[in-house]
């Protein structure tokens, strides 16, 4: 009699705050969830990082990141990959009277040849890429002097370009395009590669410079003002950038990879993360199945010596490489993957015996006490 | 008369008659309520100003104002976006309090009042009310502002009113209209009173109030006094009574109550502290950073050519700033570091605290059914303090037991007399059974046994509460069915005249200034009542003269055997004063009951003395306490009295839990020495095996203090010598613990500077010394500001121990404000305490839960959350540090303003938050069961030197796997199988993913409770962040002038040796971190860490076992230290009642 009267109390108290949500059912479905998270009581799942529990993990990760290491060290490799440095600092080098005379005022361009052998040959596509040394394009002054709104095609910005272009922003009166140091400082040495036969003839390799820029940046990111046609007329009240020897508009012959959208400027335009870097010059598309891309032998380099890097001590780099699934030559990911997976199976081992010693020890002699 | 001292009010408005004395007339304020802190106009400036006067956001607001002014690497977005944020939410919150106190202000302005003017009643707007104006006020108005009471419905002047929303008492007090205008009560008489008061000015106790009244009668003036019976406040509510008349005294922001809404002085918990003191250290690594690098950056382009190469010149303007460039570069740097000092930490703590603090609030556990109250928070600053606590000190009268008095037994000259008997296990509630001891008293006897009846119904200040109005009281009372019962601010007094009653002495009522009693034989007795000297807790006894039918005048005095003793000349001394001393062993609460014959000479005497003293307008209390002194002597024993006061449910349970946590627990009452101690063993706050030390006034009388301090240091201290540490750490039994016993007295000789200088400091350091060794100290005979002196003493002592202080009257709330965290139970003594505290528990017992379970998470979850936030941040901003060294020391930031803006706001802020909220290290109901985890977490454990240094080094560590991982996979070579190259955008990109990454999965990996709320918020944060980079990089923000990001994550993500460097990365980052929660919880296990593996609770023997490292950790701890810096870092206060102070004033 008591009980059921206390009960029904209960109810009572109930009801009246229920009412309004119309029906007892989701009051009773919507309740418990309220309390259990109001009452800290919410049902969890409680891991708890124990020799025990970490011990396969460890051993796991090892055995995964061991393979992976191995596997991307062998990768690494295989890749073939040749430099050479074309500054022109030593009296030897071929390129030091281009490198000694340089004057940013001479209207002939300073040529030189540098000769080198591939020991072995470079199969599939190679990749040639020019290299400089201790030049900050990170530099913050240096990243941020672009206008991405100018190189974006926008009319108002070719005329009136960014703040942040100074001191690159106008010339003579007019305004600059592209304007900024990165575009002021593009890399204006032109390279050329031949395969010395062994009779002595020249072999021009074929040098294809498209698809050296991301698609995105090409096709979306920069954009001739008004299209690609009719260049000198849209850039006709813009000034070229003072390092230039040729206006935007005459970069190249191709309408598609003319003014903003060639893919040298692109290419140029992003700035490299660190102050020594390589940016993609060229592609060497492998031409048969049968014949290595680049057969080993003897090529000759040729420059147009134009770009300047002795002043602030930076080298000049050509490189040649093949790439595989995981980009160039590059040790450190597999030897990476190598120590950290070596890493994990030794602290596994160091964990089993601690665990085997201390963990069962102390859990099993502190329970009798 | 000083008008400084004192103010004069014309009642009515009416000038005094010519001659008297010129008052200086004085300008009151208008009756205006004003909380609110802004108006509509002065918002945004003063909301403004009050928020940039904290130090943290000011810092964040120079920063802003940097990075607008000089050319800064960052955008100012990046401060200036967090800062708005958190300055709009602060505002609008703001804003929305003083709206709605604006509204309530507006509400009790608006709200009519009837004022007599020229004989008739007018409404009014209560703002418009004057001083001065007499005011009519109906049965179950509230007063309006503070009044002098003129007259009232009832004959006699009284009125009877309701103060429960000023202090929470809900008994019925009377007041009492002034003798000589009582009799005015229509409208056209109270008009025709010619009066004038004059009073002290305003001052906020709510109980204290002097003031004299001039009745001009013709040409003649009496003067009268005013005491607080007269004074009726505003907001206490009119009861029983139709209507009075009164005069407006105070008004406005003037009245007691008013005066009464100050903000306590704000505590900040310790972990605060740290917070503080971690801040500086990174201040100090924010600027080292900042110079170091300007330092390097000069070094490094002192060379032309790197300066300035010709690809990357700067203008014209830039060169000619060659003086302040130094000064910029050093600013740009702390621009581009100052992420390192979250502006969000602060909200992020804020919130954790407000949001956390419901919990409190909405544990079942913690509620009482019968009150049906539940815990109240009234400042969540203190959370975590909760779990830091290793004084208890403790109130005992309502606190430890139930405050719920009942008559146990009275002595009269040795009889004993028990009102109930026990029939067969039943209790007849109407039979009267005496119980005598000694022999048959005789007719002698009889007449001093209906004495001390009769004191003990006369000497009290209870008033029957009638359910009728009519005349059935006496019928009712008679009958048995009680239709009236009695109240009084002391349950004491309740009890005994109840016990009375149930002696065949019942009170009934009193009318008209006469007491009248029913006695055996069923006829009433009346008396008069002329004088009631009333109870104060320095006295420690009550005094009534009344006036007998016969004409005989008698004293009753009511009062402590300590203040009885010493004023009674006769009586059966010896014999009472042995059953007082045998009842308070058994922990019954005893009173001394004495009477006085006075001769109508000597009642003229006391009336001279009385009237003066009370006609004071200074020094009142002083002068009234002197004149009691005077009255209450040569007073004749009757007998005694005794009252049991039984000990709250689970009272021992959690005292015994305080002490397995490591608390020292300290009972302060006023109660005497032996009634304290039988409480103390039945708490078990003291067990059989204790060894009592009694530092008393018995003792020091013997011996001089000094002597008894250096006996009792030397037997505390030899026993601590014999003792290892380990032993001394676990309470089993073989090892004595001591417990000490102080009373009032002696405790002030303690403190008191002493004369000679030698020992002064000394007797303070030896009694720390001994209390320190002492399980378990009694403190007896307290007076109030001792308890807070006492909380002081300890928290001035050189450990700087976490102070906690519980108690549920207002003699406790000194020590309440005084303590770190001051606890209020919700007891029948008022609401002063848990007005006053910082929070409020129904029970005592519910202080178990409260600070074993709640101020355990709450400290985990804080400190996880502090040391979480500096961690997150060195990996965030050291790779940034690391960038400068291969970019020229050019300031060039290495993320894209867009993840440098959220990283704290979004992309890491929701995970850590909900951690910090519900983040359970180890199920709540081992956490009661097993109280010696508190240890675990004690003296800031987790928020020491060496744990912030790990967690910092463990920061640098991921930052410079990020960095260099980054760096060496960039390293002159691509990672595309398409050739191309990646930029500095990428690369920073790269970094800040490892980044969010790892930060997100130390969190997890430090989660143990993992709700599907943790799931969702962690994963979600995650995939929050993928999808906001692949929308920010997807698209060519029409808005920005830059597209720097434009494709770049998912170039990165269309790269395998990206993605398997992304899981290297984070793999090798966290390894650390759980290699070394692996092998300390091998090798060197905590208590809590033994009891997460085995998931129940283990036997007491291995539980209480404190695990050597921390033992050892004990004897490192580093204090943190002070700093007043960032005080006001944490005075983004939170309000959790959001109410109007003046309307519901429990929020004082």
């Amino acid at each position: 009699m008591m009980a059921s009267s206390y009960n029904a109390k209960e109810e009572d108290g109930h009801h009246s705050g229920s009412a309004s949500h119309g029906g007892a059912a989701v009051v009773k479905s919507k309740k418990p969830d309220n309390t259990a998270f109001k009452q800290q009581r919410l049902p969890a799942w409680q891991p708890i990082l124990t020799a025990g529990t970490v011990l396969p993990a460890f051993f796991v990760i090892g055995l995964i990141f061991i393979p992976i290491g191995i596997g991307l060290y062998v990768t690494s490799n295989n890749i073939k990959e040749f430099e050479i440095d074309y500054t022109g600092v030593d009296m030897n080098s071929a390129c030091y009277s281009c490198a000694k005379n340089f004057s940013w005022n001479s209207t002939t361009s300073c040529l030189c040849t540098v000769d080198f052998t591939l020991e072995q040959p470079f199969e599939s596509n190679v990749f040639m890429y020019y290299g400089l040394s201790n030049f900050y394009q990170n530099h913050r002054r240096y990243v941020k002097s672009r206008d991405d709104s100018q190189l974006n095609g926008d009319m108002s910005a070719l005329t009136n370009p960014s703040k942040e272009c100074e001191p690159y922003r106008m010339s003579e009166g007019l305004p600059i395009a592209p304007c900024g140091a990165i575009a002021n400082s593009l890399f204006n040495d032109t390279l050329k590669l031949y395969y010395l036969e062994a009779n002595g003839t020249r072999n021009e390799i074929p040098l294809v410079k498209k698809g050296i820029a991301w698609w995105t940046d090409k096709h979306v990111k920069f954009r001739n003002p008004g299209g690609n046609a009719n260049l000198t007329a849209v850039f006709q009240a813009t000034s070229k950038p003072v390092n230039w020897r040729n206006p935007v508009y005459e970069l190249d012959q191709d309408p598609e990879n003319n003014g903003f959208i060639n893919e040298d400027f692109i290419v140029w335009m992003r700035t490299a993360a660190l102050p020594t870097f390589r940016k993609l010059y060229r592609i060497i598309q492998k031409k048969s199945s049968t014949m290595p891309t680049l057969p080993s032998g003897k090529y000759v380099l040729d420059i147009t010596y134009n770009y300047p890097v002795l002043s602030f001590d930076g080298r000049k780099r050509m490189i040649l490489s093949t790439i595989s699934w995981m980009g160039g030559k590059n040790p450190f990911l597999g030897i990476a993957y190598i120590t950290v997976g070596s890493i994990c199976f030794f602290l596994g081992v160091v964990l089993l015996i601690i665990h085997h010693k201390y963990d069962t020890r102390s859990t099993g002699a502190d329970i009798p006490n | 008369i000083n008008w400084v001292d004192s103010r004069t009010i014309y009642i009515g408005h009416k000038e005094p008659p010519p001659g008297t004395e010129a008052f200086i007339q004085q300008r009151f304020p208008d009756n205006r309520i004003v909380s609110s802190k802004y108006t509509f106009w002065n918002f945004i400036p003063k909301n403004l100003f009050e928020q940039f006067r904290r130090v943290a956001n000011f810092y964040f607001l120079i920063i802003f104002l940097v990075q607008l002014i000089i050319d800064t690497p960052t955008s100012p977005i990046t401060s200036g976006l967090p800062l708005f944020f958190v300055i709009t939410v602060t505002a609008i919150k703001q804003g929305y309090e003083d709206w709605l106190r604006h509204k309530a202000d507006n509400a009790v302005n608006r709200c009519p009042v009837h004022v007599v003017q020229h004989g008739k009643i007018v409404r009014k707007q209560s703002r418009k009310l004057r001083v001065g104006d007499v005011v009519l006020v109906k049965e179950d108005e509230s007063f309006p502002c503070d009044l002098v009471l003129l007259s009232t419905s009832r004959d006699d002047g009284t009125c009877y009113v309701t103060t429960a929303s000023l202090d929470g008492e809900s008994s019925h007090k009377t007041y009492y209209a002034v003798q000589d205008t009582k009799a005015y009560n229509t409208e056209k008489e109270v008009d025709a009173i010619h009066a004038t008061i004059e009073c002290e000015q305003p001052q906020p106790d709510l109980y204290k109030f002097v003031g004299r009244i001039n009745v001009y009668m013709g040409n003649e003036s009496v003067a009268r006094p005013l005491g607080s019976e007269n004074l009726l406040l505003r907001g206490a509510t009119l009861k029983n009574t139709s209507y009075i008349y009164a005069v407006a005294i105070y008004s406005g922001m003037e009245t007691k109550m008013a005066l009464n809404y100050q903000s306590k002085s704000q505590k900040r918990s310790a972990v605060e502290k740290s917070m503080n003191a971690y801040l500086l250290v990174y201040l100090c690594i924010l600027i080292s950073k900042a110079i170091i690098n300007t330092a390097l950056k000069y070094v490094w382009q002192a060379d032309p050519n790197r300066d300035e190469p010709w690809y990357n010149h700067r203008t014209e303007t830039e060169r000619q700033r060659h003086l302040i460039r130094a000064f910029t570069d050093f600013l740009a740097f702390m621009v581009l570091f100052n992420y390192i000092i979250p502006v969000s930490m602060y909200v992020t703590v804020e919130m954790q605290k407000f949001l956390g603090s419901y919990f409190i609030m909405w544990d079942d556990e913690m509620m009482d059914e019968e009150l049906g109250e539940r815990a109240v928070v009234n400042t969540s600053d203190l959370n975590e303090e909760l779990g830091q606590v290793e004084y208890v000190f403790t109130d005992k009268t309502g606190t430890l037991t139930e405050n719920n008095m009942e008559f146990i037994e009275c002595c009269v000259d040795g009889h004993v007399y028990v009102p109930q008997v026990i029939c067969n296990g039943q209790v007849l509630p109407d039979a009267v059974g005496m119980d005598m001891i000694d022999t048959s008293p005789g007719p002698d006897a009889r007449e001093r046994e209906e004495l001390f009846f009769r004191a003990l119904c006369l000497c009290h200040t209870v008033q029957v509460k009638e359910e009728e109005t009519v005349d059935g009281i006496k019928h009712g009372i008679h009958q048995g069915k009680s239709t009236s019962f009695y109240i009084s601010s002391s349950p004491d007094e309740v009890a005994l005249v109840e016990g009375m009653k149930r002696l065949g002495f019942t009170y009934l009522r009193l009318k008209d200034g006469q007491m009248e009693i029913l006695n055996r034989e069923d006829e009433i007795e009346k008396f008069e009542l002329l004088e009631v000297l009333t109870f104060d807790s320095v006295r420690r006894r009550m005094s009534v003269i009344v006036k007998a039918n016969t004409g005989e005048l008698y004293l009753f005095c009511k009062g402590a055997d300590s203040s009885i003793f010493p004023r009674v000349v006769s009586g059966k001394v010896d014999q009472i004063r042995a059953r007082v001393e045998q009842n308070a062993v058994e922990g019954l609460r005893t009173l001394c009951v004495a009477y006085r014959h006075l001769s109508p000479e000597q009642y003229e005497e006391v009336c001279h003395l009385l009237s003066d003293a009370k006609l004071a307008l200074q020094d009142r209390d002083r002068r009234l306490a002197e004149a009691y002194d005077l009255i209450e002597k040569d007073l004749i024993l009757l007998g005694a009295t005794a009252v049991e006061d039984r000990l709250q449910e689970k009272a021992a349970d959690t005292i015994e839990s305080l002490h397995k946590a490591g608390m020292k627990v300290w009972v302060l009452t006023g109660d005497k020495m032996e009634t304290a101690a039988a409480t103390c063993y039945a708490s078990k706050l003291f067990r059989r095996s204790t060894q009592i030390l009694e530092l008393t006034t018995k003792r020091t009388e013997e011996q001089s203090l000094h002597d008894v301090l250096f006996d009792l240091s030397r037997t505390v201290l030899r026993q601590h010598g014999d003792m290892t540490r380990d032993t001394f750490s676990s309470f089993s039994g073989d090892c004595t613990d001591y417990g000490l016993i102080i009373d009032g007295a002696t405790l002030s000789a303690v403190m008191r500077p002493n004369q000679d200088d030698l020992n002064s400091g000394n007797y303070k350091e030896i009694f720390l010394e001994i209390c320190r060794n002492c399980s378990a100290v009694l403190c007896c005979r307290m007076a109030p500001l001792q308890k807070a002196q006492i909380v002081k003493l300890i928290k001035a002592s050189k450990e700087h121990p976490i102070t906690l202080a519980v108690g549920d009257g207002a003699n406790d709330v000194s020590m309440i404000l005084e303590a770190h965290v001051g606890i209020g139970i919700m007891g029948k003594e008022g609401r002063q305490a848990v007005r006053n505290s910082d929070y409020a528990v129904p029970k005592f017992k519910h202080l178990k839960k409260m600070l074993l379970v709640h101020g355990h998470y709450y400290y985990i979850r804080i400190s996880e959350l502090v040391q979480y936030f500096f961690y997150k941040n060195v990996c965030f901003i050291f790779p940034q540090f690391l960038y400068q060294f291969f970019c020229g020391f050019s300031q060039q930031p290495l993320y894209d303003t867009a993840y440098l803006t959220l990283y704290n706001i979004s992309f890491t802020s929701l995970p850590i938050l909900l951690y910090s909220l519900i983040e359970q290290h180890i199920n709540m109901d081992i956490l009661k069961k097993d109280p010696t985890l508190y240890r675990d977490i004690s003296k800031n454990s987790l928020l020491r030197w060496p744990i912030f240094i790990y967690w910092t080094i463990l920061g640098v560590y991921d930052a410079i796997v990020m960095f260099f991982g980054a760096y060496f996979l960039f390293d002159n070579t691509t990672f595309t199988s398409n050739g191309q190259m990646f930029g500095n955008w990428t690369f920073g990109t790269l970094v800040f993913t490892v980044l969010v990454f790892t930060v997100t999965f130390k969190l997890a990996l430090d989660t143990h409770y993992w709700t599907w709320i943790n799931h969702f918020v962690i994963w979600g944060s995650l995939i929050f962040f993928v999808v906001f980079s692949l929308l920010w990089g997807g698209i060519i923000w029409p808005f920005l002038n830059y597209q720097r990001m434009y494709y770049v994550f998912m170039q990165m993500l269309s790269s395998g040796p990206a993605w398997l460097s992304i899981i290297l990365l984070i793999t090798a980052s966290l390894l650390p971190d759980v290699l070394k929660k692996v092998i300390w919880r091998s090798l060197w296990p905590t208590t809590t860490e033994r009891i997460q593996v085995s998931g129940e609770t283990k036997t007491p023997a291995t539980a209480t076992r404190v695990s050597r490292r921390d033992a050892n950790c004990a004897d490192v701890s580093i204090h943190s230290v002070r700093l007043s810096i960032v005080g006001s870092f944490s005075s983004f206060h939170v309000n959790l009642k959001l109410k109007h102070p003046f309307l519901f004033c429990h929020n004082f």
